[in-house]
C-alpha cells in the first residue's frame, strides 16, 4: 500500500493513539495514586477497579491483536514490530520485581506517571524525573555490557 | 485514602486504552508498551519521532484531564519526596531491565498469551501487592505512605 506521506500519517496515528491512551487512563482511574494503591493493598480498603481496567483493555486490545498476527502488514508501515523475546530469564523476573516495588511504593506505572506529570506539581515531577533517570541508567548498563560482551567475543 | 470502586468507568477507560493500543498497531505496527516508547526515545532508538508525537498526544491527554476534570489528576498519594524518588528510579530502571510495564506486558503482552508477560505480570502485580501491604500495614507510621484505606 503506498501513501503520498505515510510518515506524516505515522505521526498522526501515534499522536491520535497518545491522547486517547492518556485519556483512558485519566477515565479509568489510572491516573489516581489513591485508587492504584488501594488496588493493590489487599488488606485495607480494596478497590477492585484496575482489574477491570486490565481486562477492558485486553478486550477490545486481543481481537485486534490476534486478527492481524496473520496478517503481513500494517496499513502505514512495512511491518508489524512484534516482541521477539521468548525466553523467561534473570533480567525479566528481577525487572519485574524492581517495577512493582516502586509501583507499590507510589502507585504511578510510566503512562499514568507521564500524565500525571504534566500538571507539573512537584511530588509527581521528582517521581517522573527519577523514572527517566532510571530508564537511562539501565539503558547505560545495557550499552556498556553488551560492548564489554563483543569485546570479549572479539579478543 | 478511600477511593470509590467505579466499574464502568474503569471498564470504558481500560477499553479507550486498549482501543489506542490497537490503533497504533493496526496502522503504525508498533506496540503501546509506554516504558519502552519513553525509554526507546531515551536512548535515540530508531523511531524516535514517532515515539514523541504518541508522547506529545499522551501530555495533550494530560492537559485535557487536568483542565476538564482535574479530580482525576489528584497528585501523588505519598508525601515523601525520597521515598518517591525511590520509587522512580524503581520503575524507570525496572520496566526497562524487564522490557515492558502495565501497557507492554499486561494489556499488549497477555492478549497475545505471551508466556514473558504472563510471568512479568504476575511477578511484578505479586511485587506491588506485598509492597503496598508493608509500606502501609507495617512501616506505614514511620514512612508515612500514605494511610492505610
Amino acid at each position: 500500500m503506498t501513501h503520498a506521506q505515510p510518515r506524516k500519517r505515522q505521526h498522526l496515528v501515534a499522536g491520535i493513539a497518545g491522547l486517547l491512551f492518556a485519556l483512558g487512563l485519566g477515565l479509568a482511574g489510572m491516573t489516581d495514586p489513591n485508587k492504584v494503591l488501594n488496588f493493590l493493598d489487599l488488606f485495607g480498603d480494596w478497590d477492585p477497579s484496575l482489574a477491570l481496567v486490565m481486562g477492558g483493555a485486553i478486550l477490545v486490545y486481543a481481537p485486534v491483536s490476534r486478527w492481524l498476527q496473520g496478517k503481513s502488514s500494517p496499513r502505514l508501515a512495512d511491518q508489524f514490530h512484534w516482541p521477539t523475546k521468548r525466553d523467561i530469564d534473570s533480567k525479566l523476573v528481577g525487572g519485574a520485581v524492581l517495577f512493582g516495588v516502586g509501583w507499590g511504593i507510589a502507585g504511578y506505572c510510566p503512562g499514568p506517571a507521564i500524565v500525571a506529570a504534566t500538571g507539573a506539581a512537584g511530588p509527581v515531577l521528582v517521581f517522573f524525573a527519577a523514572m527517566v533517570l532510571g530508564m537511562f541508567l539501565y539503558g547505560l548498563i545495557a550499552r556498556r555490557r553488551d560492548t564489554l560482551r563483543a569485546a570479549r567475543k572479539a579478543a | 485514602m478511600h477511593t470509590d470502586f467505579t466499574p464502568i468507568a474503569s471498564t470504558l477507560g481500560g477499553m479507550l486504552i486498549g482501543l489506542a493500543a490497537a490503533l497504533l498497531l493496526v496502522f503504525n505496527g508498533r506496540i503501546a508498551g509506554i516504558s519502552g516508547i519513553l525509554g526507546g526515545l531515551l536512548e535515540a532508538a530508531e523511531g524516535w519521532s514517532w515515539r514523541g508525537v504518541f508522547l506529545l498526544g499522551m501530555v495533550l491527554g494530560g492537559v485535557g484531564l487536568l483542565i476538564f476534570a482535574p479530580a482525576t489528576v489528584p497528585g501523588a498519594a505519598i508525601d515523601s519526596l525520597p521515598l518517591l524518588a525511590v520509587a522512580g528510579l524503581l520503575v524507570g530502571f525496572g520496566t526497562r531491565m524487564g522490557g515492558g510495564c502495565t501497557s507492554g506486558h499486561g494489556v499488549c503482552g497477555l492478549s497475545r498469551l505471551s508466556t514473558r508477560s504472563l510471568t512479568a505480570t504476575v511477578i511484578f502485580m505479586g511485587a506491588a501487592m506485598l509492597t503496598t501491604g508493608v509500606t502501609r500495614h507495617v512501616l506505614g507510621p514511620w514512612v508515612g505512605a500514605g494511610g492505610a484505606g
